[in-house]
């Protein structure tokens, strides 16, 4: 009886802990929903502000945000894929390999004002791109590294060596083995880790706060040399800076559930790639 | 009847790191035989087999002293080309391990990777490399569907379809029925004796009984040495080494 007890103190220890987990996720959503759904409207993603930030839109911080995600993933992702690849498939293993490893996961745990202050050292002074997209893109570039090189490293090693071999035994070269076989095989999994990357640079304020992002302006941006609003940035200076802190904070949630859509929306596909590869590879 | 001899180990010593795996092997494979390797786990024959399409090299630390060769070719000699041996010297694992694809690409895959665009050859190619692995019947209504859905027998016959249609000379097996039922097991065995008119094969195999029935030459190896080679008829009913008439009576492996 005693052994019944305790397994039944332990489940319900395991339900509360994931009920508490459950209950905060759904919590933010809520909260962040309830208070910024009401200003979403086609004027609010349409328009530019006015007023000093507390009429009309936000769409400059959109479009800034989507031109900032888009160059981040389009530096990062050949970098990164390459990387992978090479570390996987063709360094010899030993010491030094192991070393450029751990670095990448470190890389992965360094906090994101630091890649910002980098971005403004090297992107922004150093080669004198200034504040602009090309100099956030980068600095966000560099976040999504190690998330990219991880993912594609965990999806290549998932690729069983036995058909490796297959392919070699049939006269395929390596590289043909590895274009043909492996990066196919290999494909979901590395979507996924784009997928994820995507939803973490287009949320992150710190490494563009000093690179890219402009507290307010008229227009949008002309080439990749100009500075843009973005949207985590645009809640930051909503809720810190300007005269009319009520009408603000309406706003400055408006763009948190944005984000979140944007954030739960991207996680979406990278679930459904996931489910697809399944139900491929169980025939 | 002399047989002619396709392929020859001489001298053969190998080296996982400091492990010495197979020591001073010397075997003849004959032309269109089947030769069987039989032995206990870990005796070597895995890493033998393996020897002979040069898969070990792709292990880092292994050091290989002797000759290989293939028609009085050392095989790895620095003027052949690995990836050529391997077209020419085929092989089916001891898991099946077809691609993720469908059946038909599965086996239009070592075409194409030899440089074969021809639509038709490949199409032609794929009918004929299933029908000689005796799997045409069973999935020739499903060509497009992946291969991952086929049973572990018609996925090991499918590998054998894969290994033929890019035209080896010879042929290993490696286990090839170690993960199999009795029925796709003797479906295999049937496939290799039909296949030998065409092909030399090796075969490693646990399973003494199968050597017996597929086999025209047998060799024992044990602890990294070939200790007897002989026709299978002889070594299996007057074995001449005490050791491989324990091993084939069961007494210990």
């Amino acid at each position: 009886m005693k052994k019944e007890r305790v397994q039944k103190i332990g489940f319900f220890l395991l339900f509360l802990c994931m009920a508490i987990t459950v209950f905060s996720l759904v919590a933010i959503i809520y909260f962040v929903a309830s208070r910024g759904m009401q200003i979403i409207s086609w004027e609010f993603l349409t328009q530019a502000p006015r007023d000093g930030m507390t009429k009309g839109g936000v769409a400059p911080a959109i479009v800034g945000t989507f031109y900032l995600t888009l160059g981040a993933i389009l530096f990062s992702l050949p970098l990164g894929l390459a990387c992978a690849i090479y570390l996987c498939e063709y360094s010899p293993k030993g010491f030094i390999v192991n070393i450029i490893r751990i670095s990448i996961n470190n890389l992965a745990g360094v906090p994101s004002v630091v890649f910002g202050l980098f971005g403004l050292a090297i992107f922004v002074k150093f080669f004198g791109f200034g504040v602009s997209i090309l100099s956030g893109s980068l600095s966000l570039a560099i976040l999504a590294l190690p998330i990219i090189i991880s993912a594609t490293q965990e999806a290549l090693l998932a690729v069983p060596q036995s058909i490796r071999e297959a392919s070699l035994a049939l006269g395929a070269t390596k590289w043909q083995t590895i274009k043909k076989i492996v990066l196919p095989t290999a494909l979901p999994g590395i979507l996924t880790g784009v997928i994820l990357s995507v939803g973490r640079v287009a949320g992150e304020t710190a490494p563009i706060l000093f690179t890219a992002a402009a507290f307010y302006l008229r227009g949008y941006p002309k080439s990749i040399f100009s500075e843009v609003m973005a949207l985590p940035y645009h809640i930051y200076a909503l809720m810190t800076e300007g005269a009319h802190p009520k009408e603000q904070t309406v706003i400055a949630y408006g763009c948190s559930l944005l984000l979140l859509l944007l954030v739960l929306f991207v996680s979406f596909i990278a679930i459904v790639i996931r489910q697809r590869q399944r139900s491929l590879s169980h025939g | 009847m002399v047989n002619q001899v396709r392929m020859k180990a001489e001298n053969v010593n190998f080296y996982y790191g400091r492990t010495h795996a197979l020591k001073n092997i010397n075997l003849d494979i004959y032309a269109n035989q089947v030769t069987a390797i039989i032995g206990p786990s870990g005796c070597g024959k895995s890493t033998f087999i393996r020897l002979l399409n040069r898969m070990n090299e792709l292990i880092p630390n292994t050091v290989l002293n002797g000759v290989i060769f293939l028609d009085n070719q050392d095989i790895f000699s620095s003027a052949v080309d690995p990836v050529e041996i391997r077209r020419r010297i085929g092989m089916v694992f001891q898991k099946p391990n077809p691609f993720p694809k469908s059946i038909f690409e599965n086996i239009a895959y070592g075409l194409q990777v030899n440089g074969i665009k021809d639509r038709s050859f490949i199409e032609n190619k794929v009918v004929e490399s299933l029908k000689k692995a005796a799997l045409w019947e069973e999935v020739e209504k499903r060509l497009h569907q992946s291969a991952l859905a086929l049973s572990g027998g018609q996925q090991q016959r499918l590998c054998i379809a894969r290994a033929l249609a890019v035209e080896p000379e010879v042929i290993l097996f490696d286990e090839p029925c170690a993960s199999l039922d009795p029925i796709s097991t003797a479906k295999i065995e049937e496939l290799i004796l039909e296949l030998k008119k065409q092909y030399t094969i090796v075969i490693v195999t646990h399973n003494m009984q199968q050597a017996a029935r597929v086999s025209d030459y047998t060799a024992f190896f044990l602890l990294g040495e070939l200790i007897e080679f002989d026709k299978t008829q002889n070594l299996f009913t007057a074995p001449k080494d005490k050791k491989t008439e324990a091993y084939i009576t069961g007494r210990f492996g």
